[in-house]
């Protein structure tokens, strides 16, 4: 009965396919409809999460800083998609320039000569507008760690000057089609949807520019409470919600891989929520709401490059992983002493290195084999692919630590990055947006 | 004992916070609070000129023993003034007698229980 059942159901599906091969749904310029459609879908969820970063962060400081925080993340959504149009995407997708340094192509600026051009059944300009909010989001992560402390003409030259030269190239060469880290290896470094290229990169960065431009004023002696954790857990759960963009997207299809990368997404983010909820139980007595949030993102966070490699049970075990470290690497910043605010680096940084590091155990064995005919000797061992994900992590670590710290450097002495005493002690609203997050609380 | 009541703007709340705490003055009250006083500084917003009606402000409430007002007095005044010589709207401070003080703990009262 089993047995009919099936062999019924698969000469269903051949038919359909024989029928259905001159009413695949398409518009007449080669593009797949279904496939646009869910990339249109999560650029949409993409840009999602970029207001839900902004309430994250904006619930976790104090009230004199919540609109300047939430600006961070919404003066990147401005300026790197301006970037993004007139160069950014021509540095990451174009061909290889100066040495693979980064792409470039005069054809790709202000996106010119897209205009008509469908890849894979996508429009060229869908990829690049789902492409462009990862440029976004990753300079605006970093915010998290030099929350409170910053002129915002500083961070907006920071960001712009970040975009260009760490962000582009590490996204030329992990996913370009001509990048050295996508093709080094049998079948590339595995970094599905930005482990490296998001997550790392951002998490070093934040952890350079919060010990070059040095603590808070009064950390950590005062105390310097939330202003907003309903704020912060909308935030949190946009940025899950929206992380299916991210991660399913990443796939730029609409099918089997798209829905391998969806549950292993969700499985690793309460994975993570609930080992981060049952570890601070024990070691805190209590489970907070905080806690429960950031469980949620060190998941997401670790299954982020390995969405594409890994199957539940391993997306399961790289959220516990994540979490657990992600805890332990916050519980070592309060004993180091460095002003990582909002846990920029102890979330996205620990959390993508673990990520990256830890999928080689966990990779499903058709990828496997799938780079062992790739290779000339027809093998192709976890070890080998461990070699190549922590040369990948090594490589993005160097180069964002060395070219952030630069930067830093230039932004600093020049127009001033670091926030005057007065001015951070006013808050960054009042300073530099002459506005108040909260001023509804008082009579006017 | 006296009752040091201290209007501030809300952008001076930590320089005064900092002062008071490096002059030992550990023990405030801070409410939020909004009112009018002689400040009519215009702000542009939207483009337009804008006269606020109640303007947010900061209220310390400090209890102190007879020797501490000046002291207490004396960093509000130079923690709280903008610049070196000060603008309409950087505040007021008033003094007022305090009859009594109970530390609700032990019960105690007086002097010794600010």
């Amino acid at each position: 009965m089993e047995v009919f059942k099936r062999r019924t159901f698969l000469i269903t599906v051949l038919l359909l396919l024989i029928f259905a091969g001159n009413t695949l749904a398409s518009d007449g310029n080669g593009v797949d409809t279904g496939i646009t459609a869910w990339m249109l879908t999560s650029t949409a969820l993409v840009l999602l999460m970029i207001p839900g970063l902004a309430m994250f962060y904006g619930g976790l400081v104090r009230t004199k800083n919540v609109l300047g925080t939430m600006m961070h993340s919404f003066a990147a959504m401005g300026i790197m998609t301006v970037l993004w149009v007139i160069f950014g995407y021509g540095m990451c997708f174009g061909p290889n320039t100066l040495g693979g340094w980064f792409g470039w192509s005069n054809d790709l600026l202000f996106l010119r000569g897209i205009d008509t051009e469908v890849n894979n059944g996508v429009p060229d300009y869908v990829f690049s507008m789902f492409q462009g909010k990862f440029a976004i989001i990753t300079p605006a992560l970093i915010a998290g760690a030099f929350a409170e402390r910053v002129s915002f003409k500083g961070y907006a030259i920071f960001i712009a000057l970040w975009g260009i030269l760490v962000y582009n190239p590490l996204c030329h060469w992990v996913w370009a089609e001509d990048g050295f880290l996508f093709n080094m290896g049998a079948n590339g470094a595995i970094d599905f949807a930005g482990g490296t290229v998001v997550h790392i990169s951002a998490g070093i960065s934040g952890l350079v520019a919060a010990i070059y431009l040095g603590a808070r004023r009064g950390y950590p002696k005062t105390s310097m409470p939330p202003s907003n954790l309903v704020l912060t857990m909308i935030g949190a759960g946009l940025l899950w919600v929206g992380w299916f963009g991210f991660n399913a997207g990443s796939s730029v299809n609409s099918g089997l891989d798209t829905a391998q990368a969806l549950t292993a997404t969700q499985a690793a983010a309460a994975a993570g929520a609930i080992t981060w909820m049952i570890i601070e139980s024990f070691h805190q007595g209590k489970a907070t709401a905080l806690g429960f949030a950031s469980g949620i993102l060190a998941g997401l966070v670790a299954v982020t490059p390995a969405a594409g490699v890994v199957q539940p049970s391993g997306a399961l075990a790289l959220g516990v992983i994540a979490a657990s470290l992600c805890y332990i690497a916050i519980l070592i910043k309060n004993k180091l002493g460095y002003d990582d605010s909002l846990d920029a680096f102890g979330v996205h940084g620990v959390g993508g290195i673990t990520g990256a590091i830890m999928l080689s155990f966990f990779i499903r064995k058709s990828w496997m084999i799938e780079a062992a005919s790739l290779t000339e000797s027809g093998t192709w061992t976890i070890m080998q692919q461990l070699g190549v994900q922590v040369a990948a992590v090594l490589i993005s670590i160097v180069y964002a630590a060395v070219l952030t710290l630069i930067i830093m450097i230039v932004v600093d002495k020049t127009i001033g990055f670091r926030s005057p005493a007065k001015n951070e002690m006013q808050g960054l609203d009042a300073s530099y947006h002459g506005e108040h997050g909260y001023g509804m609380l008082n009579a006017s | 004992m006296k009752l040091i009541t201290a209007i501030i703007r809300e952008t001076k709340l930590d320089e005064v916070r900092e002062a008071l705490i490096e002059n030992e003055i550990t023990r405030i009250t801070v409410i939020r609070v909004s009112g009018h006083g002689q400040q009519t500084r215009e702000h542009i917003y939207r483009g337009k000129r804008i006269v606020p009606g109640l303007i947010p402000k900061v209220k310390l409430e400090i209890a102190v023993n007879d020797d501490f007002v000046d002291i207490t007095v004396n960093t509000i005044i130079n923690s709280a003034r903008t610049n070196e010589n000060g603008e309409v709207g950087d505040g007021k401070i008033f003094i007022t007698p305090m009859e009594e003080c109970i530390r609700i703990r032990t019960g105690e009262r007086g002097g010794k229980a600010i």
